[in-house]
């Protein structure tokens, strides 16, 4: 029986840019293409759609029949506590404030390492916030509210 | 002579207080993050980019520019010290740096590399100086045709120098020529990939995808394995080279620099290759060659001038014809952009002052690299035994901050986490992020060229080929596509980038 070894980076890679590729050859395809003397808004991005899902399916067909190293480890509690905390702040910032926005969005971010304690974590938080208010807020006069409609009085 | 007259113009602008201010701040701000372990120069200027926008267009280039020294020499630094490169650049320094460290000799190694890094960085300054007048004449003759070329010429070479497979490169250029994309179509104002969101109708912001791709995916990347670092040495003493050391690195210095000025023109990130090859003649030349890997001199003065003598020459491609020849590049154009400074040959006539108050500052900036930073690598040094995990939450702090003060647009910060994790992932599948973002930065410029020598030449799409400066442009991109798929280069090229990781 033959083992079908296959190099699986490779592999999610070649089948990422496929279907990325694909994406794009759709929505390009819903737009004007136009002719090449007048190209639409679909022209040039359909052309490069098609040769990211050539590409994708060389990466793929390379991944057959060689084993490669594994993906290693993911940061999944770093991604966990990392990505929300630009998102938080965004959403947030309107709403609170800048000072209230920050200070949550660098908690969460501190809760990122599996070595962060509460209490440190807290404080980290508190001088992070302190800081940016005197040099962005104070200093260089960003134009943003310190305090939103959500937490005034 | 018009360019003593040019560069005293250059020099009255940069040294003006604030600029100077600025640009110490700069060169301050990006050792700080650049001495960093895992975090290279690219991620560092992408951390640090939004600060600066908030000033004038001269200050804020010159303060980027700053950055970029700073996070350069900081790299080294950790490459010497704990023997990790933040970026390929300074892999090389790490070889023999690291080894004289371990020898008890950091402080001489960081001289050393401080001192070559500013002889180079004068002499190539100049050498911009000099060249960027007539490279501007030339670039004046450039049509939509040449300039279509040129990009992909510029894409083609940045595709040969990332890590790994060259198929995942160009699907990585690929990828960010669509993302750059996105937005309102110029010709006819349809939204494109917009996904009916209305805030991406100017396109995505480029801050929140360079600080996504780079920044956030290099953070994620270093919470992996969660490791202690253990640094070398806890003082470092012994600072300045003896004059042996000095008799020694000479002739490596100004190999270096003339290796690293020639190679840092090319597009595609000449100063990556600059070192690589400095360090290969090094060790060619060499009566000694068997000292190479434990700490030769010539090891660390070569290609760390090399380094700095091409970091500085690709200005020249960028000022002269507006084209980024690596991924630190690309963001200076991003910055340009936003600044609203369309960067290309009309720059250096229409705005003088700004064009050569960035070429002053980029040997002012050196200068302060060499009489601050010395003093400081105690500093630095302590800075290195800053656990990591109160550095990120800060570094998150300011790149909210920063990314949402370019527009006040709340899209762009979900942007930010959205390029993070796509960012993480990439790398995860061994993709490198460079190609992406010259692409993303080249892209609508790359279409708008397409579109406009199409409409030229009547829908003929021999005009790439017929007219001559255009076709041997495409001749150079299709030679250096060949030779990276030639199996000897390959296998060559895959044994550089092994041994640097």
């Amino acid at each position: 029986m033959k083992t079908l070894a296959f190099d699986s980076t490779n592999a999610i890679c070649g089948a990422v840019f496929l279907i990325l590729g694909g994406f794009f050859t759709y929505q390009s395809l819903t737009l004007d293409l136009g002719t090449a003397l007048r190209m639409g808004p679909g022209y040039f991005p359909l052309l490069l759609a098609l040769i990211l899902m050539l590409l994708g399916i060389v990466v793929l067909v390379q991944s057959v029949r060689v084993s490669g190293e594994p993906l290693g480890p993911i940061a999944l509690r770093g991604m966990a506590f990392i990505l929300p905390a630009p998102v938080f702040f965004g959403l947030t910032v309107r709403g609170l404030g800048f000072v209230p926005a920050l200070f949550f969005t660098a908690l969460i971010a501190a809760f990122a390492s599996s070595r962060m304690k509460p209490t440190m974590a807290l404080m980290l938080a508190a001088a992070i916030t302190l800081f940016s208010v005197a040099v962005f807020s104070y200093a260089l006069g960003l134009p943003f509210q310190r305090f939103g409609p959500w937490v005034r009085f | 002579m018009e360019l003593f007259s040019n560069l005293a113009l250059g020099f009255a602008t940069a040294a003006s207080p604030e600029n100077l201010l600025f640009c110490l701040i700069g060169v301050l701000l990006g050792t700080l993050i650049g001495v960093l372990p895992g975090i290279g120069a690219t991620a560092t200027i992408a951390m640090l980019l939004p600060i600066t926008f908030q000033l004038e267009p001269v200050s804020s280039l010159i303060m980027l520019a700053g950055i970029y020294y700073g996070a350069q020499y900081g790299g080294s630094t950790t490459a010497i010290l704990i023997n990790m490169p933040g970026e390929s650049s300074s892999a090389v320094t790490a070889i023999d740096g690291y080894q004289m460290a371990r020898k008890g000799r950091a402080g001489a190694a960081l001289s050393i590399a401080a001192l070559g890094s500013f002889f180079a960085g004068t002499v190539s300054t100049f050498l911009v100086a000099l060249f960027a007048i007539p490279l501007t004449g030339i670039a004046l003759k450039f049509g939509a045709a040449e300039y279509f070329s040129l990009m992909i010429v510029g894409l083609v070479s940045s595709v040969a120098l990332a890590h790994g497979s060259v198929v995942k490169a160009l699907a990585m250029v690929s990828l960010g020529l669509l993302l750059g994309l996105v937005g309102t179509d110029i010709y006819t104002g349809t939204p494109r990939f917009t996904l009916g969101i209305r805030e991406y109708a100017d396109g995505l912001n480029f801050v929140a995808v360079a600080v996504g791709v780079f920044g956030i995916a290099e953070i994620l990347r270093n919470l992996e394995g969660e490791k202690t670092r253990s640094v070398l040495v806890q003082k470092v003493s012994g600072l300045w080279p003896t004059r042996d050391d000095f008799r020694r690195m000479a002739a490596p210095v100004l190999r270096g620099t003339a290796i690293g000025s020639a190679l840092g023109i090319l597009p595609g990130g000449g100063a990556i290759l600059a070192a690589f090859a400095s360090y290969t003649v090094e060790k060619r030349v060499s009566d000694k060659p068997e000292e190479f890997g434990h700490g030769a001199i010539a090891g660390v003065a070569g290609p760390e001038s090399a380094n700095n003598a091409g970091a500085q020459t690709s200005f020249i491609p960028l000022l002269t014809l507006g084209i980024p020849a690596n991924p630190v590049m690309a963001l200076m154009v991003g910055a340009m952009i936003i600044q609203g400074i369309v960067p290309g040959p009309n720059v250096a006539s229409e705005q003088p002052a700004l064009f050569w108050g960035i070429i002053a500052s980029m040997w002012i900036g050196n200068l302060m690299l060499v009489v601050l930073n010395l003093p400081l690598i105690g500093l630095w040094v302590k800075l290195l035994t800053i656990p990591y995990y109160v550095l990120f939450p800060i570094i998150m702090a300011f790149c909210s901050i920063g990314v949402y003060s370019v527009n006040s647009n709340v899209y762009d910060l979900y942007a930010v986490a959205f390029f993070g994790l796509a960012g993480y992932l990439l790398v995860k599948l061994r993709c490198e992020p460079a190609p992406l973002l010259l692409g993303f930065v080249l892209g609508p410029l790359l279409e708008e060229n397409l579109r406009r020598a199409m409409i030229l030449s009547r829908g003929d799409p021999t005009t790439f080929i017929t007219r001559p400066i255009s076709a041997t442009l495409l001749l150079i991109a299709l030679a250096v596509l060949v030779i990276v798929f030639l199996p000897s280069v390959k296998a060559k090229r895959e044994e550089v980038f092994q041994e640097e990781d």
